[in-house]
């Protein structure tokens, strides 16, 4: 097995306000490897968005890493000083983020925009960064790309500027990119493109995806392992096809019931009763256990760690039984 | 873009137009200028004879046409205070105050701009704490306060410089500069100051605001995701998306400028159009104020098209109507 | 963390647990303002009361009295605590008073472009169509001119049409030209916001309903808009508290039986060379205190409502 690219342990985010420290990451801990695409999924607010900023240092203040570590090709990247974390932020970790409408400065050309970071992280001339860009574009699938380096991101259509973005991002050759949501703003048919694009893009480049979606289908395309997140915390996590069909925790097995498939014969969908927690009202012991079909006294009380159940890793008391007993 | 520039130029006639037409009014229905002209003793033979010859008893239009033709000529008739031409004195006036103005301009915007980007840049520390207590203090200080401090300390303290009037002018054509001597200079220092500072503190904290703002939008958390260093982030990518919006207010605080210019004047015996303005409104000088009117909402309207213009050539989302096809 | 009780708090709990009087107690700036702003306006209020002179009762000034520096100075005297001026009123007391008129115009002023503005924006917003494209035409003419030069204007013609004006009626006339100059930002605030409300749902269920377009503006869309109105208006008191002092100094405000800080200001002004610093001074700082206390506490509003910054 290859040493993981990027290691997370026991992350805790929290942000102060002035009624107290909210939690939003509570003891997140995972790995990606070289190559690898992971999927993290779950409700809005459920910690997602956060956990990729924590990793490429951009969390909003007051915000702040309270703990933990994260340690990128076995070294950590979480305490670094802000000179240092910047090389690495484009260099060896890239992001997408959401809304390509407002990803591009307006007032530069989209060449301008992607020579810059080229030679801001890689050591060539001006006229080799131009080359690189042009090639960038092409790559992504955008047509007439020398021509298009003049123009102003107004000109392109919503598709073709997040491609742009990818672009961009994989412009100074990261190893991993941490992809926040990148096609929910799109068209769906356009959906599918881009994420088909990110994949093979990702694989020819040699870079891991951490990719952060709600939306299963897209997880369920173009991953190799995925995270279920809910409340801050990590509920389960395994290899895509297991997660899917084999969802060991009661919440993941909510989130996969809910989904409706062309064979379904079901009348109605599955439907998990209740909301996820606000921050600053989370459960003792299991942030799930008020809404848990299958919950026990113990569940109450005491949180459980993930640890292994059959085919995949879920924090959960009834896997815990299986395992002791 | 043609299409822009056409309407903004039926704009900045209707305006000019409802302007005239407001400076009319003045002119018809406040004071009656035959009683002015002929004072009280007049007979009704003589009003009449002089309604028939300024054309007061034609019918409205005719006269509001004769009016607008007169004022395009620059012809506002004769001053009821010093019964000189009204397009003389504001001629004579005119430079002093476009100066006055430009120099207020220039020191606003030169040091309002980079303290404002300083203020965000730096926010919550001491100093742009400092700087936004100051810019607070200079748009609650009414002008003409801080022309009578600025007086009391160089003048009448410190005997550093002069406090009323442009000094010694030289004469360039029509044109009278007090641009090009040193007496001229000192006598510009503290009106230009005086008038300089509510416009400063208004635009520090408009670029300010601005720029945080900007600095919370995605590109620019895009731009630092991307590893930019800090100056090219800042300065290359914050700045210029800021100064766009603070481009188009700025010039139209220059028509702003205008008319604080009159109290400035009058703080200090500027002989600008301001100064005459106010003496107009104290004398109840109808065709003074009518005439001052146009011409400042002329500056305005030509300001205004200006502005736009600029717009255009920085932003350019407004240059290309369409975006290109394709996804 | 305990969790949040179920029973609706009143409308005062609401507020003192709420983010706005939260940021008050935290804000030093804030609080200093607003016991600053409110001595001021205690003393304006009861001038009558409060000051130690009466500055207008023509059998209490002894010329004798004339240009008293104040009390800390040689010459000065406890009786006359910031001097007095050329005629022998006592400044402290000739502040309050002028105080009390400078805030009479500038909130009447706001007052009436709170009105004007406020209304028209709700009509504009919500009828929407050639109304709303005239009114915006109006505020668009409107805005092209600076706001002392309207003032001026309004001022120049009051005087010219009404040569022999009563104290009221001068009065009148300021007012209505300072309330012109402010009522373009409400009405465009207003409007915004209405329009936006005007297509929330619970509007057009009120429609739906049949609920008169009037009662709706004004019982639903207007509690939903008048929190940035609040802040325009707190900020636009300042503003016009400093266009009546200026109009006043530039000889052109108040009538001159009833001086505003403007008018002592003017009237120390031509003083000033004489050295006699004290009679344009005080006013002067009374004037910048009231300013700036105001305006202190509009941008501590401002950043307090605004959601973004919380």
């Amino acid at each position: 097995m290859t040493a993981p690219l990027l290691e997370v342990r026991h992350l805790r985010v929290e942000f102060p306000t002035r009624r107290g420290t909210l939690l939003a990451l509570d003891d997140i801990s995972f790995d990606i490897s070289p190559g690898e695409v992971l999927g993290v999924v779950g409700e809005s607010g459920a910690g997602k968005s956060l956990t990729g900023a924590a990793i490429i240092g951009l969390l909003e203040p007051p915000g702040r890493i309270a703990g933990g570590e994260i340690l990128l090709g076995g070294r950590r990247i979480d305490n670094l000083p802000y000179e240092q974390m910047r090389a690495i932020r484009g260099k060896r970790i890239g992001a997408i983020f959401q809304d390509p409408l407002t990803s591009l400065n307006p007032l530069y050309t989209v060449g301008r925009q992607l020579t810059e970071t080229i030679l801001t992280h890689l050591p060539v001339s001006a006229e080799e960064a131009r080359a690189r860009a042009v090639k960038l574009l092409q790559e992504t699938g955008i047509p007439a790309a020398e021509q298009r380096l003049e123009q102003y991101p107004h000109q392109f259509s919503g598709g073709m500027r997040q491609r742009v973005v990818i672009a961009l991002a994989l412009a100074a050759q990261p190893e991993l990119i941490v992809a926040d949501e990148p096609t929910t703003a799109l068209d769906v048919s356009i959906q599918a493109q881009i994420i088909a694009l990110l994949k093979r893009l990702c694989k020819e480049h040699g870079a891991a995806v951490m990719l952060v979606t709600h939306d299963m289908g897209v997880i369920a395309e173009t991953c190799d392992r995925v995270a279920v997140m809910y409340a801050g915390r990590i509920c389960e996590i395994g290899p895509v096809h297991e997660v899917i069909h084999h969802p060991a925790h009661p919440y993941s097995r909510g989130l996969m019931g809910s989904i409706p498939a062309m064979d379904d014969t079901r009348e109605r969908l599955l439907q998990i009763d209740g909301a996820m927690p606000r921050l600053n009202a989370i459960p003792k012991g299991c942030a799930f256990n008020p809404r848990c079909p299958q919950v026990m006294e113990r569940c109450r009380s005491e949180r459980p760690e993930l640890r292994d159940a059959r085919h995949t890793r879920a924090a959960c008391w009834l896997h815990a039984q299986e395992a002791d007993s | 873009m043609l299409a822009f520039i056409l309407r903004r130029l039926a704009q900045a006639l209707m305006v000019m137009l409802s302007v005239a037409f407001i400076a009319f009014m003045l002119f018809q229905y406040v004071g009656d200028p035959v009683a002015s002209m002929l004072g009280q003793d007049a007979t009704a033979e003589q009003r009449e004879a002089l309604r028939a010859e300024l054309g007061l008893d034609k019918p409205f239009p005719l006269q509001f046409a004769h009016f607008v033709g007169n004022a395009l000529q620059g012809d506002f008739g004769l001053s009821l205070r010093q019964g000189r031409k009204v397009s003389t004195l504001i001629a004579e006036r005119l430079p002093a105050t476009l100066e006055l103005s430009l120099a207020a301009a220039v020191i606003a915007l030169l040091v309002g701009i980079p303290l404002g980007v300083y203020a965000a840049l730096k926010r919550g520390t001491f100093s742009s704490q400092v700087a936004m207590t100051a810019s607070l203090l200079g748009v609650s200080l009414p002008t003409f306060l801080i022309g009578i401090l600025l007086i009391l300390l160089f003048s009448v303290q410190l005997k550093w410089l002069p406090s009323f009037g442009r000094g010694d002018t030289v004469a360039l054509g029509a044109w009278s500069t007090g641009l090009l001597t040193v007496d001229g200079w000192k006598h510009l220092v503290l009106p230009a100051i005086t008038l300089s500072v509510f416009q400063l503190a208004l635009i520090l904290r408009l670029v300010r605001a601005e720029m945080l703002e900007v600095l919370r939008t995605d590109y620019i958390k895009f731009a630092r995701a991307r590893g930019l260093p800090d100056r090219a982030v800042y300065f290359g990518h914050a700045l210029k998306n800021t100064l766009v919006p603070v481009i188009t207010i700025t010039g139209l605080q220059l028509g702003a400028l205008i008319a604080f210019a009159i109290i400035t004047e009058t703080v200090f015996q500027w002989p600008g159009m301001g100064f005459l303005f106010i003496q107009a409104v104290q004398f109840a000088d109808v065709p003074v104020m009518a005439a001052y009117l146009c011409l400042v909402a002329l500056i305005f309207v030509i300001v205004n098209l200006a502005v736009d213009l600029l717009y255009f050539a920085v932003d350019p989302r407004l240059r290309i109507e369409k975006p290109a096809g394709g996804h | 963390m305990s969790t949040t009780t179920a029973a609706a708090p009143g409308a005062l709990a609401r507020f003192l647990d709420g983010d706005v009087w939260h940021s008050f107690k935290n804000s030093p700036m804030a609080i200093v303002a607003a016991l600053i702003a409110l001595l001021c306006v205690f003393c304006a209020l009861f001038a009558p009361w409060v000051a130690p002179h009466n500055p207008f009762d023509m059998t209490s000034i002894d010329l004798n009295d004339a240009r008293r520096p104040p009390a800390w100075m040689d010459g000065g005297s406890a009786k006359f605590l910031l001097g007095t001026d050329d005629q022998g009123r006592d400044i402290l007391s000739a502040i309050m008073y002028g105080a009390r008129i400078s805030l009479f115009v500038g909130v009447a002023s706001v007052l009436v472009s709170m009105v004007v503005g406020v209304a028209l924006g709700l009509l504009s917003g919500f009828a929407g169509g050639r109304t709303d494209a005239l009114i915006m035409r109006v505020c668009d003419v409107m805005l092209s001119f600076p706001p002392l030069l309207v003032a001026l204007l309004i001022d120049g013609v009051g005087r010219a049409m009404f040569p022999n004006a009563d104290e009221t009626l001068a009065f009148g006339v300021l007012i209505v030209a300072i309330s012109l100059t402010g009522w373009v930002q409400y009405a465009r605030t207003v409007r915004g916001s209405t329009m936006v409300e005007r297509n929330r749902e619970y509007v057009q269920a009120a429609r739906v309903i049949g609920v008169a377009p009037l009662r709706i503006m004004f019982r639903h869309v207007l509690p939903n808009v008048m929190g940035p109105v609040l802040v325009l208006a707190t900020i636009h008191v300042a503003a016009a508290i400093l266009t009546e002092a200026t109009l006043s100094f530039l000889g052109v405000g108040v009538p001159p039986t009833s001086p505003s800080l403007g008018t002592l200001i003017r009237i120390g002004n031509d003083v000033l060379f004489s050295g006699e610093w004290w009679i344009t001074i005080f006013p002067g700082l009374m004037l910048i205190l009231i300013a700036l206390s105001v305006n202190l506490l509009g941008d501590w509003l401002r950043d307090a409502l605004n959601p973004r910054l919380r």
